[in-house]
């Protein structure tokens, strides 16, 4: 039997221009690997809590060192040290974060007479994402901190911590440090004695995914249902309560301090080009030792799972597939697991994403079909059911996707239901129709042969199955049967027979 | 502030507030140019365009002359974005963009046609259909339904949707007797919700749920309690709500439309008449951003049905205690010898203009009475038999000046003894929506009501108007401030004890802050008048000199005046009714003459702005009943003192005559703020001495489904006073009147 990896390799050597040269003349220069970050690059030195997560702690592992000096260099060396640095946002979509805050002071901001706010997106809910939770128990005060760094630089007078409403012990923490910070006077009026004045709050939320999309944070923020808003106009120029507005995710924010203290140069020199820095990754499902730990952008996965997690349940041989960044990203099988590098672009090019780092790991006692079934349970369960893609969509991609779990389909409705998911994708006013798009599209494209192989079994036991699982066996021929159920169509038609690649 | 915060972040809220603006009249109209937006151009489909800075996308669409579909999209509701169906490609955007919730960029290149698009809104349709029932030939939607009508450009004729967990059901709301819901039908739109938050003022409605469960109602269970709720059945794209009157009468195609005015309440909202046959349908609004913009109230829409019920169909002469048909000619006779027999002379003769009295007969009846000899002409309201105190010499003093859409400029108003919820539904639409968007005041002298926005309450009498004028209170000194301040007089202060005294304080308010509230862009003097016929029988000068007054009448003609005191009629006199209901003023009568309702004849009103339009007819008059002018016309020639006119066009040019303004249609024509300096001036001068007795000002409309015959008689009114107003006892709720409303 030949490894995926050799098969992969000679198809590869074909499709080369050249060939036909063989033997490597000119050496490479050395390949650099990622990953094994030391003890002294980490930046969140208590992310498991074993220590004291309250002020005194905090200011023994460095929290708020120097903070008033960073606050008085001000907003553009704050952004600028932030772009710098190469930071892109940490909560999925990994926007460019000394980009995004310096949106915040367009020329003339300074005429606007709105307050303008830094709102911490703390819902953390997408399925087998653990880190900012971590933060939050663990670090609050590097948060806390961080919402006065980045405040200063996007010159906000508040900060609005939206924290999930499950986590409760975390937002006691939470709570805790801010309140400890107005004590100490590094937040309040006259931050660290600073003479910026800067308030941070903290508001627990009611438990709805959505509510983590920026602009339905911002709505429910301001007491209404938790539902995206149109963009334009963007948060940055009228959000929470009409007022120029920032939304950060936790990580984002966390990190601000210790990038500002240690250089932007420091952060950079982790990772890949254009994914630099460290990150939290929380390693999820058929590992020994499931995990959140912070590691250097742009780890080889492989490394990852072996180094902190002591491996794959049953070894590496026993990988089904990993979904390397959260629900949201399609799934990798095990050929393109063993070669992609966690970071934005190697994911990004390997059609799936970093999304927040979650690794969900899948060994092959798992049921892939069922498991992105239950990932479209989760997004029916949780679309907020005002744009029309993503209402009917998902139930009806929910639908299809339990009776694929059975096998109770026709084949046909393989292709169907990608192109229902392509009609969701990008057709809806906020990112979870995407998010419930793909980890369809990404079955389909690696594990495509399994729903087959079910569909067919299926139609072994149970006779032709016609379109929306109508059984024809089922069917009363003396009623008034459409004719388009498909139930006497051949179980593989001609069409089929070479299986497209998508 | 805070109200603010819903609309900020909608970006055309705000610009359609000043688009509808009026430009301001007189000279100065060359000014206003610079505070007209910029415009911008761009390129849809390959054609430039141009568009005011601020349009949404699919404004510019529409201006290049693609036709994008939409369901959720409604230029007179903030955006929500949410059906997806009016997806364009714009270039450098990789994904189809909303064109409905994109403002319009200048410079941007739109494709509204290119496979992307249609592929896009082909799959948006699919997804609309796969939850929606296939029961278009029992939805009563169907012909008019956006759904079926985009479905056909951009849906499959076959389904995809085969699923055996079947499609969603919805349970059935009850909004009450006028919105029929069938919520499988359900879209989820949010077009009734948006209306009902902005322009209704029900905040009850709304969505609960999420996702697929989603779903529309009053959060908890209760009816839609609202003046202008029929109209989320026009807004509703598909057949989730629709008519509970009208369910399952009648085809759209059945239907012939005829373009008329409503006459319910003063505003003239402008109407669209579906009849088949002899009889009227239903009722639905017509576009008029001058009046009504897109709505009408409940009234309007769904009184029609009591032009069914308690008509009178033939001449009647009251023979002992009970009436008799008769023919035309007996009846006039009758009136002859009625007038005879009293020996009325002069000033005994008196006519009562009502409610629903069109400008035509207004006109013929003034003149006949005239040359009866009489000057006893009076309107149907309390002490309308006496001169009306703010006179009738200036139309300034008695109509609405700054205009129904000049309500939108205004920054601060004072309600007097009115509540325009109620008088004028449409209009308070309109308060609320500035109220909404504009840091518009609102002060409020009289009863306490529920106006759907926030009022500072002043008091409730003559005293409260005292202090205002004085300056004393907080509203007074907003008031001050204001740039265009408007005072808004309830047509009850005229009837009411103090309404001099009123009148006399807050015109002399007036001349002394004229500067704000009477120049030459601006008249914030302004009185609403809550009964179809009350302006024009003030334009063609249809009240009694102040002798005649004092007469006791002998011979009385009612032109539909339903609202008389029967005491107020002495027992010997001679009455007459003419009017299309056998309502109270029919039962005073001694001889009833069956004219026409608003829907059968083609006659002009006027509205409370002094707006002439022209309504129509749009089924002919039941039984022996004729047209209004006609039968005083006629009866004219019985008297021997026929009237010089043959037909409607000879009758219009003595209206030119009386006054051009009651037939320079559609228009209104502002009087000067000189010669409304000089009717104020006149008007303070006749109630300078008027006592006053510091009673409070009432509500005139204590129900505001059954003011007039027409709206009595309807069985659906009747339902909904029992629904919305708590009162049990009216209504059909007991057997009698059960019968009476089917008599």
């Amino acid at each position: 039997m030949l490894k995926p990896t050799t098969s992969t390799s000679r198809i590869s050597r074909h499709l080369l221009p050249r060939s036909t040269r063989s033997m490597a003349t000119v050496a490479d220069p050395p390949v650099r690997r990622y990953g094994g970050l030391k003890d002294q690059d980490r930046i969140f030195t208590n992310a498991y809590c074993r220590h004291d997560f309250g002020l005194k702690g905090a200011l023994s592992r460095g929290d708020w060192h120097k903070t008033k000096e960073i606050i008085l260099k001000g907003d553009s060396w704050i952004i600028q040290t932030i772009k710098d640095s190469g930071l892109r946002g940490r909560g999925g979509a990994g926007f460019p974060s000394g980009l995004k805050w310096s949106f915040m002071n367009k020329p003339g901001w300074e005429k606007d007479p709105r307050p303008r706010y830094l709102v911490v997106n703390a819902d953390e809910g997408e399925p087998g994402t653990c880190k900012d939770r971590e933060i939050l128990r663990g670090d609050p005060h590097k948060l806390v901190e961080g919402c006065l760094v980045a405040g200063r630089a996007m010159n906000a007078s508040a900060a609005y911590i939206y924290i999930r409403g499950e986590f409760i012990q975390e937002a006691h923490h939470l709570e805790q440090s801010i309140n400890e910070a107005y004590k100490a006077g590094l937040i309040g009026k006259n931050a660290c004695g600073s003479g910026y004045n800067f308030d941070v709050y903290l508001h627990r939320g009611a438990g709805a995914y959505i509510c983590g999309e920026e602009t339905a944070l911002i709505e429910s923020l301001e007491g209404k249902q938790g539902k995206p808003r149109l963009k334009p106009p963007f948060p940055a120029d009228v959000g929470l309560f009409g007022c120029p507005t920032t939304v950060a995710n936790v990580e984002t924010v966390a990190v601000a301090p210790t990038i500002c203290r240690r250089g932007g140069a420091w952060f950079s020199s982790f990772g890949r080009e254009r994914n630099q820095g460290t990150k939290l990754f929380c390693i999820s499902g058929h590992v020994n030792n499931p995990c959140v730990v912070e590691e250097e952008m742009s780890i080889p996965l492989n490394d990852l799972i072996e180094k902190h997690c002591g491996g794959v349940i049953g070894g590496w041989d026993n990988l089904l597939g990993i979904i390397p960044g959260g629900s949201s990203v399609p799934v990798l099988p095990k050929h393109i697991c063993e070669e992609v590098l966690m970071d934005f672009d190697s994911l990004k090019d390997a059609q799936s994403g970093l999304g927040t780092g979650a690794v969900i790991v899948m060994d092959k006692s798992t049921d892939m079909v069922a498991a992105i079934a239950r990932f479209s349970h989760f997004y029916k369960h949780e679309s907020c059911g005002q744009c029309t893609p993503c209402r009917e969509g998902t139930t009806w991609m929910m639908k299809m996707m339990d009776r694929m779990v059975e096998g109770r389909a026709h084949r046909r409705e393989i292709d169907m239901l990608l192109e229902l998911t392509k009609q969701v994708e990008g057709r809806t006013i906020c990112a979870l129709g995407d998010a419930a798009a793909w980890p369809i599209q990404g079955l389909m494209r690696h594990f495509r042969p399994e729903v087959e192989k079910r569909i067919d079994e299926f139609r072994a036991k149970h006779g032709a199955v016609g379109f929306g699982g109508q059984l024809a066996s089922e069917v009363d021929d003396n009623l008034a049967v459409p004719d388009d159920l498909g139930l006497r169509l051949p179980a593989i038609e001609a069409s089929q027979q070479q299986q497209p690649r998508i | 502030m805070l109200r603010l915060v819903s609309t900020a972040s909608r970006p055309s809220s705000a610009g359609r507030l000043g688009k509808t603006a009026v430009p301001p009249k007189g000279r100065r109209a060359f000014a206003s140019t610079s505070a007209k937006h910029a415009d911008i151009s761009l390129t849809v489909d390959g054609k430039e365009v141009t568009v005011p800075q601020g349009s949404a996308l699919i404004q510019a669409c529409e201006a290049a002359g693609a036709t994008i579909p939409r369901f959720c999209y409604h230029d007179r509701l903030a955006i929500a974005g949410n059906c997806r169906m009016c997806l364009v490609e714009v270039e450098r955007s990789p994904k189809p963009v909303a064109s409905c919730a994109m403002p319009a960029m200048p410079g941007s290149k739109v494709w509204t046609n290119t496979p992307l698009v249609h592929e896009a809104r082909e799959g948006v349709m699919e997804f609309l259909l796969a939850n929606h029932p296939l029961d278009c030939p029992i939805c009563d939607q169907g012909g008019e339904c956006d759904l079926q009508d985009q479905s056909m450009r951009y849906g499959s004729d076959r389904s995809r949707f085969h699923e055996i967990t079947g499609k969603r059901a919805v349970e059935d709301k009850n909004l009450g007797p006028l919105v029929k819901t069938s919520m499988n039908r359900c879209i989820q739109c949010t077009r009734c919700v948006r209306f009902a938050n902005e322009v209704a003022g029900v905040e009850d409605l709304g969505t609960t749920g999420r996702g697929n469960d989603m779903q529309i109602g009053m959060y908890v269970e209760k009816t839609m309690n609202s003046e202008l709720s029929g109209n989320v059945v026009d807004l509703c794209p598909v057949g989730a709500l629709t008519s509970k009157p009208y369910a399952f009468h009648a085809r759209p195609w059945e239907l012939k439309n005829t373009e008329s005015i409503d006459v319910t309440d003063a505003v003239g909202s402008n109407i669209r008449v579906d009849s088949r046959g002899v009889r009227v349908m239903r009722v639905q609004p017509r576009t008029n951003d001058d009046v009504n913009e897109e709505w009408i109230s409940d009234k309007a829409r769904y009184a029609y049905d009591g032009l069914t019920f308690q008509r009178l169909t033939a001449p009647l002469i009251k023979q002992g205690d009970r009436f008799v048909a008769a023919t035309w000619e007996e009846a006039l006779s009758a009136i002859a010898d009625g007038l005879a027999k009293t020996g009325a002379q002069g000033d005994e003769i008196q006519a009562i203009a009502g409610h629903l009295a069109d400008t035509e007969s207004l006109v013929a009846l003034k003149d006949l009475i005239n040359c009866l000899g009489s000057d006893n002409l009076a309107t149907d309201q309390l002490g309308g038999t006496a001169p009306p105190v703010h006179g009738v010499d200036v139309r300034s003093n008695y109509l609405f000046n700054p205009t129904i859409p000049g309500i939108e400029q205004a920054d601060a108003i004072l309600l007097v003894g009115t509540n325009p919820r109620h008088e004028a539904a449409v209009l308070n639409s309109r308060i609320r929506k500035s109220w909404l968007h504009t840091t518009l005041e609102v002060g409020f002298i009289g009863e306490r009501v529920d106006t759907a926005y926030g009022y500072d309450y002043l008091g409730q009498d003559i005293k409260a108007v005292q202090e205002f004028v004085a300056g004393k209170g907080e509203f007074a000194a907003k008031f001050k401030a204001a740039k265009k301040p408007l005072i808004i007089i309830g047509s009850a202060i005229s009837e009411h004890p103090d309404g001099a005294s009123v009148y006399n304080q807050l015109a002399s308010y007036v001349q002394t802050h004229k500067n704000k509230l009477l120049t030459p862009e601006w008249n914030g003097f302004s009185v609403l008048q809550r009964a179809a016929s009350r302006s024009a029988a003030y334009d063609i000068g249809f009240v009694s000199s102040a002798k005649a007054a004092k007469t006791t009448p002998k011979f009385i003609y009612l032109l539909n005046a339903d609202e008389v005191d029967p005491k107020s009629i002495s027992k010997d006199a001679f009455v007459v009714y003419q009017g299309h209901h056998g309502d109270l003023g029919a039962q005073l009568a001694d001889v009833c003459l069956p004219g026409a309702a608003y829907t059968e004849k083609s006659t002009t009103w006027v509205n409370t702005e002094g707006r002439a339009q022209l309504g129509s007819a749009a089924v002919p008059p039941p039984g022996a009943s004729r047209d209004d002018w006609k039968i005083i016309r006629a009866l004219s020639e019985v008297l021997n003192v026929q009237l010089p006119y043959e037909d409607v066009l000879a009758l219009r040019d003595r209206m030119w005559e009386i006054s051009p303004t009651l037939v320079r249609y559609d228009a209104v024509e502002s009087t000067s703020p000189d010669v409304a300096l000089a009717g104020l001036k006149v008007l303070v001068e006749s109630t300078k001495k008027a006592a006053f007795k510091g009673l409070p000002f009432e509500k005139p409309i204590k129900n505001f489904y059954m003011t007039d015959p027409i709206s009595r008689a309807s069985v659906t009114m009747a339902q909904c006073t029992r629904a919305f107003t708590g009162d049990q006892e009216s209504g059909i709720s007991d057997e009698k009147g059960l019968q009476a409303a089917f008599a």
